[in-house]
């Protein structure tokens, strides 16, 4: 059995003292060992950003991929050998607004992979401008004005867009962050993980103590059941997304298991030569 | 040999109709190539597919139609100058009208109406086949044996009714045009043939060679390779994944390389554009990736449905930063095959993107092949060097290297799963331990050992081949569906011409195409883009010398043989002069 130390790696972490991504780091670790992974069979994928850092950190299979690419990625990790473990980290900028595409995408196509976004409302890595999740009046070295743009609401995005399993982690509320990631990773299908990760160089608003303010937390809340895509909706828009917990997740069969003829052995233990008899019946259907 | 066409409206049948004639004539042991004009839209709008019909191998069109089936009178306006005292076979529903300048015979059935009689108008083209077998004088049997087996599924009535068709066609043929009927194919080459196009072959190429995912997102000329794997996977246990965009196909595909397994995409012009961000992920992380750019005309959305080769210097050179990517051009669709099985061998020995650049024609265009060019169960599967699971155990934890330096540059992959083998593979620049490092040193070392290991393809892969006499006036040089028509038009030319062609673009055999064009007394390359692309990287590497000259066209319609014999001619003659 794995323990916290094997994934570890020697690397020293860089992100500013304070960062929440060390609590994301920290939960993921803790999440990894409570599923009982192996470093050897865990793929994590990292995009661009402070938050795609995290490969470095974190003692498993590790690809660092363009800004945005992160989730196509992973899918091909899955398809390739589904017996993996996938997750994919990355940030606000990373998912929501260069890789917004592949998300929404991923979320309907629903293959076995553990989405955790460290959300700052903020640019970190490119020394601070807006992010797609910046609040109205967010004013930064590209909006000194403040931002005109309304935010992007992720979670209300991937509960309407299909999303079979949805929550939102605080790093400051590190059991209830790391119980959400292990049940991620365990869910049968693309599971979304938001997590509000305070940016304390370039992000005076969005702080700890305001997010410890203004956050509700679901699972203090006995009425609450994550199991209606109407209601998860309504709770988010009500609470403007200011909530943490499971908001949604439903019975899944993942994307993988889905496709015809593809089998369980996953690619990359199959034997690659075609017999005699496939081969004729391939060109059969060219005569 | 002889050239058919028929012609009418998208969204009429004209593909299925040619398709019909030219599947029959190849079961008959009759060479055929097919050649399609159409545009990007699904109904209406001219059409019209050109079978060449030979007694041996035929790999190009060309100018003059020998008999022409019209279904409307755009068809005749737009074709009869093709015909130079050939048949023109005109549906009489539409009142033909020859165009005075029009050198032809005019030969008019009732299509439309002989298929109503039989039941539906829709079988206009089946008594337009059977017309067509007669105008070749062919045998009336393989046409009703096809057809009875193409609708058997359909029920009784309908294949009858078909059978009837075809029949009828032929038959007011030879009571009414009986003394015009003077064409004759010759003898058949009896063989087992198969009627494919290039898209058909990398996608075939593809399953032999190992691949068994396939992350696109449709784009013509290139989505029927999708679409065939598509069909063909699930025997195989094989996935295709139909993408949101091309950024996405490149990356997904690079993560199932990462995992181990064979993945591909395949995609036109636009999406290579897309893709050049990933590719360069590909090249920098050592992550074997292979990527089919079929090329058709640019810039931007260009011209989708026309033929051009204008996309090589981005395959060699797009995208940012210093990255070589080992670039296969077939030059046919036999070599279409052989480059999709070898493009995954050589992807993981070298560790590296590999990019086959086919071409408009050369992917949409079917031909016969002879069924023994496409072995399926025996190919090589070559992964390269790789740690294995048990190197790894002894090897112990956090010892691993995945980028190590070696002598040939290539480092042993380790494969997620196994045991110790743990990295990180990114694209920032990265130490021998895959660990990000912008030490200059580090830098310096990583760089030299991507751009050296690629150079060894030379010794695993003939990368510029020549075909004709030992000492030629006259080499004309090709790439990709050109390579067809200069075979064709060196045939033509009375004089010692060779035709040579390039298979591997990159990285540049230089030696090789130095010893081959070493002979010539001239060298003309001929390609389909503006820049003179080819001649450029000839010129770049050293190669290109004052015998050389360029003939390119760029209108977004294939060269034809003829065009070559013309533009060759003139270079012949003057050596005689002196």
């Amino acid at each position: 059995m794995a323990t916290l130390q094997d994934f570890r790696t020697n690397e020293k972490a860089w992100w500013c003292p304070g960062c929440g991504d060390f609590g994301v780091l920290a939960a993921m670790q803790k999440a990894l060992v409570a599923v009982g992974a192996n470093p050897a069979t865990t793929a994590i994928v990292a995009g661009i950003g402070c938050s795609g850092k995290i490969g470095n950190y974190i003692n498993s299979y590790n690809l660092h991929v363009p800004h945005g690419r992160a989730l196509p990625a992973a899918l091909g990790i899955k398809l390739a050998n589904r017996d993996l473990m996938v997750l994919v980290a990355g940030g606000d900028g990373d998912g929501y607004a260069i890789g917004m595409g592949h998300f929404m995408h991923s979320l309907r196509r629903n293959a076995n992979i553990t989405y955790v976004v460290m959300d700052n409302h903020v640019y970190g890595l490119t020394k601070g401008q807006t992010s797609p999740t910046s609040e109205e009046g967010f004013q930064t070295k590209t909006s000194p004005q403040g931002s005109i743009e309304r935010p992007i609401h992720p979670l209300m995005l991937a509960v309407s867009a299909g999303a079979t399993f949805v929550a939102q982690g605080f790093s400051s509320w590190q059991p209830q962050l790391a119980s959400l990631i292990q049940k991620g990773i365990e869910h049968p299908g693309f599971s979304l993980i938001n997590v509000i990760s305070p940016c304390v160089t370039y992000n005076k608003v969005n702080t700890y103590d305001w997010y410890k303010k203004n956050l509700q937390n679901l699972d203090e809340d006995s009425t609450y059941q994550p199991t209606n895509r109407a209601r998860a909706l309504a709770r988010l828009h009500e609470s403007d997304e200011m909530v943490t917990g499971l908001i949604y997740q439903e019975e899944s069969t993942p994307y993988e298991a889905l496709i015809p003829g593809f089998r369980e052995t996953p690619l990359v233990h199959q034997d690659l030569n075609v017999d005699q008899a496939t081969w004729d019946k391939i060109l059969s259907t060219l005569e | 040999m002889l050239a058919w066409k028929i012609g009418g409206d998208q969204g009429e049948g004209i593909d299925s109709t040619g398709d019909v004639l030219a599947i029959v004539a190849n079961r008959m042991g009759y060479y055929v190539y097919g050649y399609k004009h159409f545009s990007s839209r699904i109904k209406g709008g001219h059409t019209n597919y050109k079978v060449r019909i030979a007694t041996t191998r035929v790999e190009a069109t060309t100018r003059r139609t020998d008999i022409l089936v019209a279904l409307n009178q755009e068809t005749i306006d737009r074709n009869a100058h093709e015909l130079d005292g050939g048949l023109l076979l005109a549906d009489s529903a539409f009142n033909p009208v020859l165009p005075a300048s029009a050198k032809a015979h005019l030969l008019t059935l009732p299509l439309t109406e002989i298929a109503k009689g039989i039941g539906s108008a829709m079988m206009r083209n089946m008594v337009a086949v059977g017309a067509s077998a007669a105008l070749l004088q062919l045998p009336i049997a393989p046409f009703v044996e096809y057809v009875a087996a193409k609708f058997e599924k359909k029920g009784e009535a309908i294949v009858e009714a078909n059978r009837k068709a075809v029949e009828m066609g032929y038959q007011r043929i030879v009571d009414e045009y009986a003394a015009l009927l003077t064409y004759k194919l010759g003898e058949p080459m009896p063989g087992d043939r198969l009627v494919i196009s290039g898209n058909d072959a990398i996608a075939l190429g593809a399953i032999a060679g190992g691949c068994r995912l396939m992350c696109g997102y449709p784009i013509t000329p290139a989505t029927e390779i999708m679409e065939s794997l598509a069909k063909w996977f699930p025997l195989v246990g094989g996935a295709v994944v139909q993408m949101e965009d091309e950024l996405g196909s490149m990356t997904a595909v690079i993560g199932a390389g990462f995992a181990g397994a064979r993945a591909m995409t395949a995609t036109s012009g636009p999406g290579i554009s897309l893709m050049q961000e990933a590719i360069g992920l590909a090249s920098v992380t050592e992550i074997p990736a292979v990527i089919v750019d079929t090329q058709r005309g640019g810039p931007s959305t260009g011209m989708p449905t026309k033929q051009e080769q204008s996309d090589l210097l981005a395959l060699l050179n797009g995208g940012h930063g210093d990255t070589l990517r080992v670039v296969l051009t077939p030059g046919s669709v036999e070599e279409s095959f052989e480059d999709a099985v070898e493009a995954f061998n050589l992807a993981e020995q070298f560790q590296t993107p590999v990019i086959i650049a086919t071409d408009l024609s050369l992917s949409l265009w079917q031909q016969s092949v002879e069924r023994s060019k496409l072995k399926g169960p025996t190919q090589p599967i070559r992964h390269g060097v790789t740690f294995s699971r048990e190197e790894l155990l002894t090897l112990g934890e956090g010892v691993f290297q995945r980028y190590q330096i070696t002598a040939d540059g290539i480092s042993p992959r380790s494969l997620p799963g196994e045991i110790n083998g743990q990295y990180l593979a990114t694209g920032v620049e990265h130490g021998p331990s895959g660990k990000v490092s912008e030490d200059p040193i580090n830098r310096t070392q990583m760089m030299n050992k991507r751009l050296l290991k690629l150079q060894a393809i030379h010794q695993v892969r003939e990368g510029f081949k020549y075909e004709g006499p030992e000492e030629p006036e006259l080499i004309l040089v090709g790439i990709g569906s050109t390579v067809g028509i200069l075979r064709e038009a060196a045939a033509h030319l009375e004089a010692k011409v060779g035709v040579a062609w390039f298979r591997t673009l990159s990285p540049f055999p230089t030696e090789r195409v130095q010893s081959v064009l070493a002979v010539a007394q001239h060298i003309l390359v001929v390609e389909q883009n503006a820049l003179g692309q080819i001649r450029q990287l000839m010129t770049v590497h050293g190669v290109a010398d004052a015998r050389f000259d360029s003939f390119l066209k760029y209108d977004g319609v294939p060269f034809l043989p003829e065009e070559v014999v013309a533009r060759a001619k003139p270079l012949l003659n003057l050596l005689e002069v002196y």
